[in-house]
């Protein structure tokens, strides 16, 4: 290791290995503060509701139980909202990564006589927008309030994703798609049988950003489609519990209310509710998420830096 | 269809002329016949031009309504025409300077606050040497970022509620007696959004650090290491000039966001109580538009929004460029 030439705290080996160990105990520490809510969740998602109210709870539960979730499940709004929240992730992801690339192809073969003129019109959206109330607006002149596709339509293609696909094609070799033209390929069966393949690592980052910001949509629901509840979303479900309880503002004396207005049987509290809902809605991206992270981490670098 | 046709019928003449002679007129017409021969691309491709006229070019139509008295149940056509009424409304509103001064102090924080610690976890975790634990360190990091602002925002509440970690911890490090409405008071709420930005976006914000650290050549640091300097030394030394042009550069581009302070960590966490520092442009015009019906008031501050926005983008752009650095786009 490193050979201390002097004995300056600063350039002897013990300086480094305090360093190391100040280092170590910060981490840990950032995992702890990062992990911790979490955990807690859990813990009142598991235990027993007036349980819970007794305090203490940290990061394991003292009564288990799985009633939270029978409830949260049981609630058919809950339950459907789930539903809708799964089937927006699952195709407006599929959509929007095959179109995204489909784009992202033709701007990056150089032969096309378009190619600038669509990769400028694309970039400069990221430089502005219409704004909430134009928006708004050209969703009610389309007809797409109060519809599924409101969902799907409007973020159809990612201009960030489109650079990061583009950069990923661009640094395919030149004489994979070549030989597919000699061999008579058209432009689509390149693209599907010979690009797309390719492009996985590109793909599963694009994809894990569309479906993250799929799962996580409420906005989108409250503007558009408040006023139907089978549209509504897991996300949107749990942001109105958040808004109910800042306007009651302690938790403990709302979930009083809560267990005077149902008598002595109340199983479930807000906030046990709203522990089990959190775990719900965040535990298909914590399981997802570390398996793509070496795809993120490079597409987030060709993305950012590149560009 | 005849149109198209005639073109490349055109064009088939065009080339033969463009042998002897080539102008700018037969230039244009082989731009359109080898166009003609990639129909398969601009099927693959036209669909989205349409696609983001509609949905991103079309809007700013709707900019015509900040010159508008807008009434809902009108129709786009039939409204009346008030000049620059909304935008001296605007101006006069005392409560839009509140607004415009919350937007701009968030954002500082969260650019000065999210920047330095983005930088300074990005070292820390580049000098541990136990390649597990870093790995396991950084996907951890990484989770905040991927959840939604729905459910952090239920973090934070739950954290900060009187009977919340937050005050547990302080009461029982006895710094306070009793616990503290953290929410409720309107002097909190800056503080707290930018902890929970940190919180949320730091492990992320250390991708694009790390990676420049990569790039770093490795015989400096033997060189330093030899010259006997620390670990810290080398840090601050070799690391962070290495890392400096992306520091730079993402300075640079942040600045252009100046007005982003964000939205939905603003909504989710503001309440009537922190209202006069929790309020920012987003949630002005969502007020006045959405709440209130004003659309022309909300368009107006939408549009002023964007296009102080766009002006800094641009800016902060060319700045990167001049510099030397790649730029964003």
């Amino acid at each position: 290791m490193a050979k201390s030439k002097t004995n300056s705290y600063r350039n002897s080996s013990l300086g480094d290995r305090i360093f190391d160990i100040c280092n170590t105990i910060f981490m840990i520490l950032l995992v702890i503060v990062t992990l911790y809510p979490f955990l807690n969740m859990f813990a009142l998602s598991f235990n027993e509701a007036n349980d819970s109210v007794r305090g203490d709870i940290y990061i394991w539960p003292r009564e288990w139980t799985l009633r939270n979730f029978e409830y949260v499940f049981s609630e058919s709004n809950i339950f459907f909202s789930t539903f809708v929240s799964a089937a927006r992730t699952v195709i407006g992801t599929v959509v929007s990564v095959f179109c995204t690339a489909m784009l992202a192809y033709t701007v990056s073969r150089p032969e096309y006589k378009l190619k600038k003129f669509v990769s400028v019109t694309f970039i400069f959206t990221m430089y502005f927008s219409g704004g909430l109330i134009p928006g708004y607006l050209l969703i009610k002149e389309l007809n797409m309030l109060n519809s599924f596709w409101v969902y799907i339509i409007p973020g159809i293609i990612g201009v960030f994703n489109m650079i990061v696909i583009r950069s990923f094609i661009e640094a395919l070799p030149e004489g994979l798609m070549e030989s597919a033209k000699i061999d008579g390929a058209g432009d689509f069966i390149t693209f599907s049988r010979i690009v797309l393949p390719l492009t996985v690592p590109a793909l599963a980052t694009v994809s894990l950003f569309v479906a993250v910001y799929q799962w996580n949509s409420w906005f989108d629901v409250f503007l558009y489609n408040s006023s139907t509840p089978s549209l509504s979303t897991l996300q949107y479900e749990l942001m109105k519990m958040l808004s109910t309880s800042n306007t009651a503002m302690s938790s403990s004396s709302a979930a009083d209310a809560f267990a005077n207005a149902q008598g002595n049987k109340a199983t479930v509290t807000p906030t046990s509710i709203r522990a089990t809902m959190t775990i719900v809605a965040s535990v298909p991206i914590i399981i997802v998420y570390p398996f793509l992270q070496k795809y993120f981490v490079k597409g987030m670098v060709v993305g950012g830096v590149k560009g | 269809m005849e149109l198209g046709k005639g073109t490349v019928q055109v064009g088939k003449t065009a080339v033969q002329l463009a042998k002897s002679n080539n102008t700018g007129t037969s230039r244009f017409k082989t731009f359109f016949k080898e166009l003609s021969k990639q129909k398969m691309l601009m099927l693959m491709s036209l669909p989205f031009l349409l696609w983001v006229i509609v949905f991103k070019y079309l809007p700013l139509w709707g900019w015509t309504i900040a010159f508008q008295k807008f009434k809902p149940a009108k129709d786009l056509f039939d409204q009346k025409w008030v000049g620059w009424d909304n935008f001296k409304f605007l101006f006069q509103e005392q409560q839009f300077y509140r607004v415009l001064r919350n937007t701009l102090v968030m954002s500082s924080i969260n650019l000065v606050l999210g920047f330095v610690t983005a930088i300074v976890l990005a070292l820390l975790l580049n000098e541990l040497r136990n390649v597990f634990f870093k790995r396991t360190v950084q996907t951890i990091s990484y989770l905040p970022y991927f959840i939604s602002w729905v459910v952090a925002a239920n973090i934070v509440q739950m954290a900060l509620a009187p009977e919340g970690i937050i005050n547990v911890l302080l009461v029982k490090a006895q710094l306070i007696d009793h616990p503290i409405l953290w929410l409720g008071e309107g002097k909190y709420f800056w503080g707290i959004l930018g902890v929970t930005e940190v919180w949320k976006n730091v492990g992320w914000n250390t991708i694009i650090y790390l990676a420049a650290i990569t790039s770093i050549d490795p015989s400096q640091y033997e060189a330093a290491e030899i010259d006997g300097a620390s670990r810290l030394q080398r840090m601050f030394y070799i690391t962070l000039p290495g890392i400096k042009p992306v520091i730079v550069l993402i300075l640079i581009m942040n600045l252009g966001h100046i007005l982003e302070s964000g939205f939905e960590a603003q909504y989710l966490l503001g309440n009537g109580m922190n209202l006069d520092y929790s309020e920012n442009l987003d949630i002005f015009v969502l007020k006045y538009g959405m709440q209130m019906n004003n659309f022309g008031l909300a368009t107006a501050a939408g549009m002023f929004k964007t296009l102080v926005s766009f002006i800094f983008l641009i800016a902060a752009n060319n700045i990167a460029k001049r510099m030397g650095e790649s730029r964003l786009y």
